[in-house]
């Protein structure tokens, strides 16, 4: 892959990460004691590792320049095996940590190995990690397509997918190591935050750039979920990350922010991390997989447009229903729950679309297990949605909040809409970008979709009945007016349903596991044992690219 | 010309990126900017003290472990958890908590209320092995915090960063963070008194843990605990008021 | 701050509402505009197109 680069861009690569291992020596010396020092010698590491990639092809002869006429994929391809990784990891995680909400020993006596440290690594493994890594590598793949424009140039994808991930690996190990903001999804620490940025500057250049030299007048709306997708993560991430360090060699720092104001600040972020980077940025993969993979466009282009618009404006308003009945002054509580009613409009708008999109083509969804997850995650999409308005009306919220009913909620969303539709449309562009006619295994693909569902099932319903009894557990008074249970009643109450959302999560996995393989083998497998065409492949005669 | 307007935005990608951050960034604004200017609104807390530099560091080991994904410091204005957890929380009793830790679940019970309802031997054995106080509980042992011996050197740039961004600690706390911290977790040693006279004297001056010669992250955390809902007094009358 | 708490609020509330109604219509006006439904149909059937190299 590097053969593919310019000499320049070798050079500049090698100068990149001369620069970011100088910066992680710094980080070393300076927090000499303290887990940024810690930080600072895996940077130094992964810069030198990556440098050497770069010197063994340094002198390889420069690319043909007929690598201009085609797409530029390899970063896509590394992001989609990155994809797969952090999948696994992020769901054996969270396998974990359900796990020990049912049986607490299940565990090493060490820091790193408990409860609170690994629950963030589940939680930014499968958000960013996969995520995250999904959402660039598709980006890339629809923003090139849809523009009919090839990526401005060769060296920052590679960047904004390497400097990603080294962000989510200094996340998660820092979790291991105990740093942490405590704000829930933002939880990496100052220097990490100022990284990201960097990454996050580049890549939004990278839209801009390939939008610039654009062959359609009209920019598709997949790239306006995309854009939206980054624009709003950097306003949300760097509002939200303002902190003081303690000092340049230490991890620790204050956040700005104290008390009303931070709580607040805190899930204007979290609920907008939701809205733009958990459906934002999964809706363009939507717009376009899904169409493509049935071969039909999208119902109502109209609506897509009127929906993006209605996204993007109203969730803003909804962060405050994170907050009803506490210390907030009421009438931004009020606000909230108002504005996430209404947000149901946008959000059946494009699950609705997104359905009416495959009106005359239900035997492939019959027949074709990865437009089967595409319609699936359409319809979490819109269960979520509006359970999501329903738990932010304040009486709802009243019983719902702090239970597991938030948890069964987050992981419809999670499981049944960003899982659901990160696998369909990684299963339709696997065969594309490495040119097969399809997968390697339709029946494995089939065995995916199944356990996906199952896992998906049993989870949400487990919390769902879990947050229902606690909730009411905590509020039941008997005859002589005072509460009827204890505490420590509800919890004992909630075991059955934890050991049921652990093997609902464990299918999940599995089903993870089983994609993994099936990618892999894809991959792996040379193109003529795949040569058969097939009905639902349009995109089958694809042009060959020059030799990597 | 709305039309025209927008598809010139369009035409030019620039333009679609400041559409998009001007349509998101209201509801944002709108709602945050107002409570900046809150403080003028909200309940006046006189007798409110600072974090003393153990609680201090009690409480980044809290946010450490991860506490706050269980235990929520909330209490909402609702019947019952008034009547379970105590008076529901103030806006100005967080008002020195850089982050806020009020927490989104309650896997274990609201804890804004726990200062002295328990011992510190309690606690320490909580800690060590929740399933020998609580034989039900799922809450994770935390034994290495009495292994541990606390970091002290840098609590000075600790209480320094929190001046930074709006608490009131003074130069003389800032300069003494590191012996207030072992003082207050030593009640014979000559830095005990230094932690009463600067930080009032209804500060608990013990040893946490229960061992007054070494001062470990058990120490801290507990004397974090103990404190929780009793930097100020000014819930207290309000429980009356509480809604349904 | 020079503002008070209530001016603020009141800013918030009135401002809020008029960005709201304003938006929608601009919105909606551009998505039905007639002369928009052709590049809409040439988008939406563009992504179909079995091409897949960089336009010239």
């Amino acid at each position: 892959m590097v053969a593919q680069l310019t000499s320049g861009e070798r050079q500049l690569s090698l100068v990149v990460l001369f620069l970011l291992g100088l910066a992680g020596l710094a980080m070393g010396v300076a927090g000499r004691g303290d887990p940024i020092g810690v930080h600072g010698l895996m940077v130094l590491v992964i810069a030198a590792g990556l440098a050497f990639v770069v010197m063994a092809s340094f002198y390889a002869p420069e690319p043909s320049p007929e690598r201009l006429d085609h797409y530029y994929d390899d970063p896509s391809k590394v992001g989609i095996v990155l994809t797969m990784i952090w999948a696994v990891i992020g769901m054996f995680l969270g396998v974990w940590v359900a796990s020990l909400l049912a049986w607490p020993d299940l565990t090493f006596d060490a820091g790193w190995a408990s409860f609170g440290r690994l629950r963030p690594a589940h939680t930014s493994a499968v958000i960013f990690g996969f995520g995250g890594n999904a959402l660039i590598a598709t980006s890339f793949h629809v923003l090139q397509r849809t523009s009919r424009a090839r990526l401005p140039d060769q060296f920052s994808p590679w960047f904004v997918l390497i400097g990603y991930n080294i962000f989510c690996v200094i996340a998660a190990a820092g979790y291991f190591m105990g740093v942490t903001q405590s704000k829930e999804y933002a939880e990496p620490e100052w220097y990490a935050d100022i990284w990201l940025v960097i990454v996050w500057v580049v890549y939004f250049a990278i839209y801009l750039r390939t939008l610039a030299r654009r062959k359609e007048p009209h920019i598709y709306v997949a790239n306006w979920y995309y854009m939206a997708f980054i624009l709003v993560v950097a306003i949300l991430h760097i509002v939200n990350n303002l902190a003081v360090p303690i000092s340049l060699g230490s991890a620790k720092s204050y956040s700005l922010f104290s008390g009303v104001q931070d709580a607040m600040t805190q899930w204007w972020y979290g609920h907008n991390a939701v809205a733009f980077f958990l459906t934002a940025g999964f809706l363009g993969m939507m717009y376009y997989y899904l169409p493509k993979r049935a071969g039909r466009p999208i119902f109502s282009y109209r609506l897509s447009i009127i929906s993006f618009w209605g996204i993007t404006f109203l969730y803003m308003w909804a962060g405050s229903h994170h907050l009803h009945y506490t210390a907030l002054p009421q009438w931004v509580q009020t606000l909230g729950m108002t504005f996430s009613v209404v947000l149901l409009v946008p959000s059946w708008a494009s699950a609705g679309n997104a359905l009416a999109t495959l009106n005359g083509a239900w035997h492939k969804v019959r027949d074709d297990a990865t437009l089967r997850f595409m319609m699936v995650a359409a319809v979490f999409y819109g269960l979520t949605t509006f359970e999501g308005s329903f738990m932010a009306i304040r009486p709802v919220n009243s019983l719902s909040h702090y239970t597991d009913w938030t948890v069964g909620h987050v992981h419809a969303g999670a499981l049944g809409w960003v899982a659901m539709i990160t696998f369909g449309s990684i299963y339709s562009i696997v065969p594309w970008l490495w040119k097969r006619e399809r997968m390697y295994s339709a029946r494995l693909v089939e065995v995916h979709f199944w356990l996906a569902l199952a896992g998906t099932i049993i989870y949400v319903f487990a919390m769902w009945n879990s947050g229902i009894i606690q909730g009411l557990m905590w509020r039941t008074y008997n005859e002589s007016g005072t509460l009827t249970y204890s505490f420590i009643e509800s919890l004992v109450a909630m075991h059955p349903y934890y050991i049921a959302r652990a093997f609902g999560g464990l299918l999940f996995l599995t089903g993870a596991v089983v994609g993994s393989y099936n990618v892999w083998m894809t991959i792996r497998s040379a193109s003529a044992s795949l040569a058969k065409p097939t009905e639902d492949m349009p995109e089958a005669r694809l042009s060959p690219e020059p030799a990597e | 010309m709305a039309e025209f307007f927008h598809r010139k935005l369009e035409r030019n990608a620039i333009g679609f990126v400041v559409a998009i951050v001007a349509v998101a960034s209201i509801g944002g604004l709108v709602e945050i900017a107002p409570l900046f200017t809150i403080d003028e609104t909200v309940e006046d807390a006189p007798d409110m003290r600072v974090y003393t530099p153990l609680e201090l560091a009690g409480r980044n080991i809290y946010i450490r472990e991860g506490c706050y994904a269980c235990h929520s410091q909330m209490i909402r204005t609702l019947r019952d958890e008034v009547e379970r957890y105590g008076p529901y929380s103030l806006a100005v009793e967080s008002k020195y908590d850089h982050p806020m830790l009020w927490g989104s679940k309650r896997t274990g019970p609201d804890i804004a209320r726990l200062g002295d309802k328990y011992s510190d031997a309690w606690h320490v054995a909580h800690l060590i092995n929740p399933r020998d106080v609580v034989p039900e509980s799922v809450m994770p042992k935390y034994g290495w915090l009495a292994r541990n011996a606390l970091r002290t050197d840098d609590l000075g740039l600790h209480l320094k960063a929190m001046s930074r961004v709006g608490v009131p600690y003074t130069q003389e706390m800032i300069d003494n963070a590191t012996n207030d911290a072992f003082g207050q977790a030593s009640p014979d040693s000559s830095f005990a008194g230094g932690v009463t006279e600067r930080y009032g004297e209804a500060t608990h001056v013990r040893a946490f843990d229960g061992d007054a010669a070494r001062l470990t992250e058990m120490d801290a955390l507990v004397a974090y605990l103990q404190i929780l809902g009793k930097l100020t007094d000014a819930a207290q009358p309000k429980t009356a008021s509480a809604e349904e | 701050m020079d503002f008070s708490h209530d001016t603020l609020v009141a800013f918030s509330k009135s401002w809020g509402l008029f960005y709201l109604l304003a938006m929608a219509a601009g919105v909606l006006i551009y998505t039905f505009w007639p002369s928009n439904k052709k590049r809409f149909d040439r988008a939406k059937k563009s992504i179909l197109d079995k091409d897949d190299k960089p336009g010239k």
